[in-house]
C-alpha cells in the first residue's frame, strides 16, 4: 500500500514532523530561544532579510566571486593539465605539485592570501582560485592520460594531428573525466570560499560568509542559521542546474549508463 | 599452389623490403618482424595469418605509418612510408569508433580532413558508404546503440569513404559472432570487387584468410617471418562452408603445424 503513495510524501511527512517537533521544543520554554530558535525564527530571519534586500545582495555578492575565481581556476587548469599530460617532466614536477597541493585544505590559503594581497577581494579570489585549480589540473591530466590509445590511432590514421587531435578526439574523449574534476573543483572552491568570506570581510563586499560571521557577532542564531541553510541550498542548486544535466546527458549520450 | 617468389613491383602498391622490428619490452628484447620482404599489389586482398604474438599488428602498425621499422624499407608506390596518411587506413579489431560522435558523424571524421572537397560531397560520400554497408537508416544513432556487427560495419564505411589507397584490416572480424563474421565476409568481398580497393587484412583464422584473400601469407612466430605464400585461385564471392577453401585452409593449418611441431 505504500508502494501506491507518491515518492515525495514520506520524506515530506518526515520533515515536517521533525520541523514541527523541534518548533514545539523550543517554544516549550526548555532551551533559549537566543541559542537555539525555531524554525519559525528562521523563517522569519529570511523573510526579512529576503524583504531588505540583504540576502540577495550577499548571496549575488558570493555568487559572483565564486563563478569569477571557479572561471579562472578552469581557465588555467585545463591547459595545465593537458601540458602535464603532454610532457613527462610537467608531470614529474607541477603534476606532483598539484597532488600536493590538492590535499591542503584550502583555508589555509587564507593567511598567506592575505599578507599577499591585504584585505582585498584578490584575497579571496586568489582563495577559491587555489581551491578550484589543482583538482581541475589532475583531474585533467588523468582523464587526458587515460584516453584509448586506440582512438589516438585511428584518428592519426585518418590525418589527425596537433590541434586537430587535441580538439577533435583527446578532449572529447577526456570529457567525463574532466567534468567531474570540474565538479569536484566547484565543491573545493565553495568550501574555500566560505572559509574566505568569514575570515576577510572587505568593505562593500559582504558575502554569504560574512553574513553569516555577522550572525555570530551579533548573537543572531536565527541568521547563523538562516545563512547556514541558504550556503547548503545554493551548493545544491549548483549541482542540480549545472553540474547534474551536464554529467548526465554526457553518460546517455555514449552509453555510460549502468 | 604452394611458393610463389617476390612479384615485380611494377604493380606493386606497398613494397617490404627486408624489414625488421624490435621491440624492448618488460622481458628483454623481442624481435617482432625478421626480414620481412613482400609486395602487395595493386587491386590485391592480400590476407596475413598467423598464431598469435607473430608481429601481425606490429606489421600493419607499420604499414600505417604509427610503428618504424628498425631495418629495411617500406614503400607505398614510389614514396617511403614515415608517417600516418590518409592514403592508408586502419581497421581495427574493435570500438575504435568515436563514442561522442553519432554514425555519420564518426564516417565525416576522415572525410572531413580532407581539404580539397566541399561539405556536400562530404556528405553526398558518407551516405554512400553508410548505404553499402548496408547502415543508411542509422545516420544518427550513436555506436553504444548498435551491434557489434553495425559498430565494424560502420567502421568500414569510416575507413572507405575517404578512398585510401590501401585499406589495413587488424582482425576486424575476431570479435563478432559466426553468424555475423559470415555476413560481413560477404559485405567485403562484394565491396572489394566493386571498388576495387587494395587490402591488406590479418587475422589469426586461416579459413578467413582463404575465404577473403587473392594470396595468403603464413607467418611464423618467433620471431615473426613469412613461412610461405598461398595463392587462392577460387571465384568470388565464397563462402565459408565451401569444400575447396575448406581443403585449401587444412593445406595452410598443416604447414602451420609442421613449422610450428620444429
Ligand atoms: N609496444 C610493444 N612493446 C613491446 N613489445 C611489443 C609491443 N608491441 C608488440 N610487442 C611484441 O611483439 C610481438 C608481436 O606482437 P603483435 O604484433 O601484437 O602480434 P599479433 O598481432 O600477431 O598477435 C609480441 O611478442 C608482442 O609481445
Ligand atoms: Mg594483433
Amino acid at each position: 500500500m505504500a508502494s501506491k503513495l507518491p515518492r515525495p510524501v514520506i520524506p515530506t511527512f518526515v520533515a515536517l514532523l521533525i520541523l514541527g517537533g523541534w518548533e514545539w521544543f523550543v517554544r516549550s520554554g526548555r532551551v533559549s530561544e537566543v541559542l537555539f530558535p525555531a524554525p519559525s525564527h528562521v523563517l522569519a530571519w529570511f523573510w526579512e532579510s529576503l524583504l531588505s534586500g540583504e540576502l540577495l545582495e550577499a548571496t549575488w555578492v558570493t555568487m559572483r566571486r565564486l563563478i569569477v575565481g571557479f572561471a579562472i581556476g578552469a581557465a588555467l587548469g585545463v591547459p595545465l593539465g593537458a601540458l602535464c599530460a603532454r610532457v613527462r617532466w610537467v608531470r614529474d614536477t607541477l603534476g606532483v605539485l598539484a597532488l600536493g597541493l590538492q590535499t591542503l585544505p584550502s583555508v589555509c590559503w587564507v593567511p598567506l592570501a592575505l599578507l599577499w594581497f591585504g584585505i582585498r577581494e584578490e584575497a579571496v579570489l586568489f582563495v577559491v582560485v587555489m581551491g578550484t585549480l589543482w583538482a581541475v589540473v589532475l583531474a585533467v591530466q588523468e582523464s587526458v592520460l587515460n584516453v584509448p590509445p586506440l582512438y589516438l590511432r585511428a584518428a592519426q590514421t585518418m590525418g589527425s594531428n596537433g590541434w586537430h587531435l587535441w580538439s577533435r578526439v583527446i578532449f572529447p574523449a577526456a570529457l567525463p573525466g574532466v567534468l567531474s574534476g570540474m565538479k569536484q573543483g566547484w565543491a573545493f572552491a565553495w568550501r574555500s570560499l566560505m572559509a574566505a568570506e568569514i575570515f576577510v570581510v572587505i568593505i562593500g563586499g559582504f558575502g554569504l560568509g560574512s553574513l553569516l560571521n555577522a550572525g555570530r557577532e551579533l548573537l543572531r542564531m536565527d541568521q547563523v542559521m538562516g545563512v547556514m541553510a541558504v550556503v547548503m541550498i545554493v551548493g545544491l542548486l549548483a549541482d542540480l542546474i549545472f553540474f547534474s544535466p551536464i554529467e548526465g546527458w554526457l553518460r546517455r549520450s555514449r552509453g555510460l549508463e549502468r | 599452389m604452394g611458393n610463389r617468389s617476390a612479384t615485380s613491383p611494377a604493380n606493386a602498391a606497398l613494397t617490404l623490403r627486408n624489414v625488421t622490428k624490435r621491440f624492448d619490452g618488460a622481458s628483454g628484447r623481442v624481435t617482432a618482424l625478421e626480414d620481412i620482404t613482400l609486395d602487395v599489389r595493386e587491386g590485391e586482398f592480400l590476407a596475413i595469418v598467423g598464431p598469435s604474438g607473430c608481429g601481425k599488428s606490429t606489421l600493419l602498425s607499420l604499414l600505417a605509418g604509427l610503428e618504424h621499422t628498425d631495418e629495411g624499407s617500406i614503400r607505398l608506390g614510389e614514396q617511403p612510408v614515415e608517417a600516418p596518411g590518409r592514403d592508408r587506413l586502419v581497421m581495427f579489431q574493435q570500438d575504435a569508433l568515436f563514442p561522442w560522435l553519432n554514425v555519420l558523424e564518426n564516417v565525416l571524421f576522415g572525410l572531413r580532413l580532407k581539404p580539397d572537397l566541399t561539405e556536400a560531397e562530404r556528405l553526398e560520400s558518407a551516405r554512400y558508404y553508410l548505404n553499402l554497408v548496408g547502415l543508411g537508416n542509422k545516420e544518427k544513432a550513436r555506436p553504444h546503440e548498435l551491434s557489434g556487427g553495425m559498430r565494424q560495419r560502420v567502421a568500414l564505411a569510416r575507413s572507405l569513404a575517404p578512398n585510401p589507397r590501401v585499406l589495413l584490416m587488424d582482425e576486424p572480424f575476431s570479435a563478432l559472432d559466426a553468424l555475423t563474421r559470415e555476413q560481413l565476409y560477404g559485405d567485403i568481398q562484394e565491396i572489394f570487387t566493386k571498388r576495387k580497393k587494395t587490402i591488406v587484412l590479418v587475422t589469426h583464422n586461416i579459413r578467413e584468410a582463404v575465404c577473403l584473400g587473392d594470396r595468403v601469407v603464413l607467418f611464423s612466430p618467433n620471431p615473426g617471418r613469412v613461412q610461405q605464400v598461398f595463392d587462392v585461385n577460387l571465384p568470388r564471392p565464397r563462402r565459408m562452408n565451401d569444400p575447396a577453401l575448406a581443403a585449401l585452409a587444412s593445406e595452410v593449418t598443416a604447414a602451420l603445424s609442421s613449422h610450428l611441431a620444429k
